[in-house]
């Protein structure tokens, strides 16, 4: 099947029209077998990929506006096809874990639509279509966390909203400009990638050109100093909207910068390492310290999430194939891990509708298959050997030691700042004396909580242990890509340092 | 003795003022029916109005680009062909609008379609014309009736519309004829063609530069008058407040879409003879008009008013294009015209819908943001297609407006105004919050108690016509293509 990218786009937002029709009670199983379909599809989207090819693969390109350069033009490589299934993935887990009550219809319809625009994001190979799939997505999440948040939710979701939107509309700008300067070269429009990479820009226009991209991807990330709407979003949100929010839609932003930034200014990116370095070792250590002053399950998790986040921006800009080999798998293993944080604090927020660690203590004794998954949870966020934490974050340290190893090390105290923090909570939730007598009879896990997460303890010990199938495509795309920006550089210093990078690899 | 003038009937080319003729003429048919035979449905002249607008704009279709006619007042070039276009297709999607199911009593007068023909007639003359003196007499039918449209509307505020914006009017054609008779005394013409080659000789005289600051700020005044630009958009909010909601909706886009024809076709002259200071005059107003207006909407309390904000700085928005001069930034200047014309006519047509005879909101206000609270929950249908519209004038893609934006934006970033596209950028961004706020007033809040009537006058009509523009507004993508190719040819051949 060819068009199969399509169908993966589309297949949810037909599905989500005809949820207007199926009846309140049985939307819940309508929304699961949709999604069930969908990640079957998107398995079947990487059984017939070719893991050896670094190219884009199921491209399809169907004219839009051809006056204006616009085309439906969509393919996967080895960045993005994991991402893709981990969006359908963490969409049906999302959804089989979820526990909400009130207005399910409404809310299995936002999350079909939601899929729509999130994998649409991660094929999209023309600009504009990016851009229509990265915009709109924020239009159910505002809904979902409008509508089904916590007491200040319409301020955390009109805020998430305008951030985005914002940064996005500086991105646009930057897009049409880098349209005109395809157009005033070649003399046709263009908003095709795979067109705009062929294009050498001057060094100053890239500079200006990452800084309008930055400002789209960056808040989307969130990185320092643009993170502040993401505690509100999700302190606010439901457990489905923070899962979804953490674990694919914050990928957005770093996926643009290894899609665009990257490839499109390569010297500029260079240029930039230090600036990025900086930012992402504040954001890593500074979220980090701020997660350990938290006393709200909840916001730690949040905090946490941002802080990771910190290493893989940290590991796209290393510019060479651990660091951004790493930081794509990183992505996936943060999607994962961090949404099934927020699924297990769902878990317990559904049971005492209170998220304080201060209101628990040895839930350990009550709940103990709840203590053991979110004892694993915390081990693959931290980052312990044999879980899938580990791979990405190693790599992406070991990536980065090539460039800066002061930035690493202060980066790799993310790994011991975390520990405490999430040790902290851990003990202080789970350890102890049950000191709070409405905890005593709180039931364990049941049958649906278990399906959603079960699975992704799974994944976490298997790609913990034994990553490759998934790290060979990803590692053959970023090393076509650090090609490709080598051959591209204009400035020595960027080829040097892309050079290097290629070197070290090879020598191994 | 005078020489007799022999005039033959061939170099005329009436074929030029059929348009505007088959306007008059179906008005001057609905008044003499209804001297005959009293007390018709208003559905009658609706339907009739539908028929003479259709073979309006089916005169307008066989007209050939570039042809002068009567005396060469008469100029048809393309846009002058779209923009007529447009305006016809405003006007057969906004004349349903009177078959509410609620009688207000002034679509049940025939004066009303009579007069409303007698108005598109003269914005045909407007946009038809590169004489002055015509182009004087279209604004002037046009804006007459207009007024009298508004002041028909059943509400105290609406006479208190009608007398602000005919005040406001009448000053604005005060300084259009001003500016015009500088022109005149500077060129000795009024045709503009003609203008351009007496000033192309004398731009480089010591005193004509001063002249000409003097006459086009003149005319700028008339213009930004008439297309709410800051600080002449004062009048705006009031009036569009007291006319009813879909009449505020077609004066949004219908007479702003036949200046910005006139003031493409004056100050287009003076940026192509390199009359710089025109052009930065131009875009200081349209950037000012675009933030302002934009703040003053984030601080209304009523819809309404908030639309007719917004419609401001979308005038705004499309006059950076005009300053642009050049075909891209015209082109855009019709696309974005021609997608927001089913965007907000749509929008209004909402409002319209949820209309009361009496305020039961707000003392003040017809259309309070409470009005609208919970609306998913007591008319989802409804709730879903006023939130497209609105996601769609905040430019959210791939609804109709966002690609109007992107065409204008990138027109700016083409000329080398990037600051400009940054600029346009944050302001939709801006804009973005009040769209946002009603949009969290329909969907995320509670209903106001004791009231299940928002949706109150609603009729098939009515709903046809939304329907209509909300196929244009999702469906935008898949006729972008056509549009903007057709546009564009049509600009460039009339050399814009």
């Amino acid at each position: 099947m060819d068009n199969i990218l399509s169908v993966l786009i589309f297949f949810p937002a037909v599905a989500g029209l005809l949820g207007f029709v199926v009846d309140k009670s049985s939307a819940r199983v309508y929304g699961i077998s949709v999604a069930t379909v969908e990640l079957l599809l998107a398995i079947w989207l990487w059984m017939s990929f070719d893991g050896t090819n670094a190219g884009m693969q199921f491209v399809e390109l169907i004219p839009l506006v051809p006056d204006f350069g616009i085309n439906y033009y969509v393919g996967v490589d080895g960045i993005s096809l994991f991402i893709v299934i981990m969006a359908a993935l963490m969409t049906l887990l999302g959804m089989i874990g979820m526990n909400i009550e009130k207005d399910v219809k409404n809310m299995i319809i936002s999350l079909l639509f939601l899929e729509m625009t999130m994998i649409g994001v991660f094929v999209a190979l023309d600009a504009i279509v990016f851009y229509l799939f990265w915009e709109l997505s924020l239009v159910p999440m505002l809904y979902i966390i409008g509508a089904w948040g916590g007491p200040r939710r319409i301020y955390a979701s009109i805020k998430f909203f305008l951030y985005t939107f914002t940064g996005s509309l500086i991105m646009l700008v930057g897009m049409l400009f880098i349209a005109y300067l395809y157009y005033s070269v070649s003399g046709v429009w263009s908003f095709s990638i795979t067109d705009w990479y062929a294009l050498v820009l001057p060094v100053n226009y890239q500079i200006w050109l990452f800084m309008a991209f930055f400002a789209g991807f960056a808040i989307k990330v969130p990185m320092f100093p643009f993170h502040t709407w993401l505690p509100y979003a999700h302190g606010q949100a439901p457990t489905i909207g923070s899962v979804i929010l953490a674990a694919v839609l914050l990928k957005m932003g770093t996926y643009g910068f290894i899609r665009f930034s990257l490839p499109l200014f390569p010297d500029a990116s260079v240029m930039m390492i230090p600036f990025m370095t900086v930012l992402a070792v504040i954001m890593i250590i500074y979220t980090a310290m701020v997660a350990y002053a938290q006393e709200d399950m909840k916001q730690v998790i949040a905090y946490s999430s941002v802080s990771h986040m910190g290493v893989i921006v940290l590991g796209t800009f290393a510019m060479n194939a651990e660091g951004i080999s790493g930081s794509v798998f990183l992505m996936l293993s943060h999607g994962i891990v961090s949404g099934a944080l927020f699924m297990l604090v769902g878990v317990i927020y559904d049971r005492r509708h209170t998220k304080e660690m201060s209101e628990f203590g040895g839930l350990a004794a009550v709940m103990p298959k709840y203590a053991v998954i979110f004892g694993i949870m915390l081990m693959a966020s931290v980052g312990l050997p044999l879980t899938i934490g580990f791979v990405g974050e190693f790599l992406v340290l070991l990536g980065f030691y090539q460039v800066s190893p002061v930035a690493t090390v202060l980066a790799g105290t993310t790994i011991i700042i975390g520990a405490m923090y999430m040790l902290r909570l851990f003990k202080r939730t789970f350890f102890g004396p049950i000191t709070n007598e409405a905890n005593r009879n709180l039931p364990d896990l049941n049958a649906r909580e278990m399906t959603a997460l079960v699975p992704l303890v799974i994944i976490v010990v298997w790609l913990g242990v034994y990553p490759k199938p998934v790290l060979a495509p990803i590692d053959t795309s970023v090393k076509a890509l650090l090609n490709f920006m080598e051959e591209k550089a204009q400035t020595p210093e960027a080829k040097e340092t892309i050079i290097l990078s290629k070197q070290t690899k090879e020598a191994e | 003795m005078l020489e007799p003038i022999n005039v033959s009937l061939a170099s005329l080319n009436l074929v030029t003022l059929s348009p505007m003729l088959i306007a008059i003429a179906g008005g001057l048919i609905i008044l003499i029916i209804d001297l005959f035979k009293d007390g018709l449905h208003k559905s009658l002249y609706v339907m009739m109005t539908i028929l003479i607008l259709f073979v309006d704009f089916g005169s307008v279709m066989g007209l050939n680009v570039n042809e002068r006619g009567f005396f060469d007042v008469m100029l048809i070039d393309g846009v002058a062909i779209i923009s007529q276009l447009l305006i016809l297709a405003a006007s057969i999607l906004f004349i349903p609008l009177a078959l509410t199911s609620k009688r207000f009593h002034e679509y049940s007068y025939p004066e009303f379609f009579a007069l409303f023909l007698f108005m598109i007639a003269g914005f045909q003359f407007m946009v038809a014309s590169d004489n002055l003196v015509l182009i004087f007499v279209g604004i002037e039918t046009a804006s007459l009736s207009l007024y009298t449209l508004i002041a028909l509307h059943n509400r105290n505020n609406s006479y208190e519309a009608a007398v602000k914006y005919f005040t406001m009017g009448a000053l604005a054609a005060g300084f259009f004829v001003m500016g015009s008779a500088i022109i005149y005394a500077l060129t000795g013409s009024i045709e503009l063609y003609q203008v351009a080659d007496v000033l192309q000789d004398r731009i480089n005289e010591p005193a004509v530069m001063g002249t000409i600051l003097g006459g086009s700020i003149f005319l700028l005044a008339a213009f930004a008058f008439k297309l709410s630009l800051f600080p002449f958009h004062t009048w705006t909010p009031d009036v569009y407040e007291g006319a009813s909601a879909p009449l505020a909706g077609y004066m949004s886009i219908v007479p702003k879409i036949a200046v910005f024809v006139v003031a493409m076709r004056i100050f287009g002259m003076y940026i192509d003879l390199g009359v710089e200071w025109v052009r930065i005059l131009i875009l200081i107003l349209a950037v000012l008009t675009m933030t302002l207006s934009n703040m003053m909407a984030l601080v209304q309390q009523d819809v309404k008013r908030m639309l007719a904000y917004s419609s401001i700085s979308h005038a705004g928005f499309v006059m950076a294009a005009l300053a642009l001069d050049t075909t891209k930034g015209n082109t855009g200047i019709f696309l974005y015209y021609g997608l927001f014309m089913f965007t907000n006519l749509g929008a209004f047509a909402m409002l319209w819908i949820s209309r009361h005879k009496n305020r039961i909101f707000h003392e003040r206000y017809d259309h309070p943001y409470e009005k609208f609270a919970g609306l998913v929950k007591i008319m989802p249908m409804g709730a879903v297609v006023m939130g497209l519209f609105m996601l769609s004038l905040a430019g959210v893609p791939p609804f109709s407006i966002f690609w109007g934006k992107i065409y204008i934006m990138s027109a700016a970033v083409d000329a080398g105004y990037i600051w400009l596209a940054v600029v346009m950028g944050l302001n939709s961004a801006i804009a973005a919050f009040y769209y946002l706020k009603l949009i969290v007033y329909m969907f995320l809040y509670d209903p106001v108690e004791n009231d299940n009537t928002v949706y109150y006058n609603a009729s098939k009509p009515l709903m046809t016509i939304i329907g209509i523009a909300v196929a244009a507004t999702v469906g935008s993508v898949f006729f972008m293509q056509p549009l903007i190719s057709y546009i564009f040819y049509m600009v460039s051949a009339s050399g814009y």
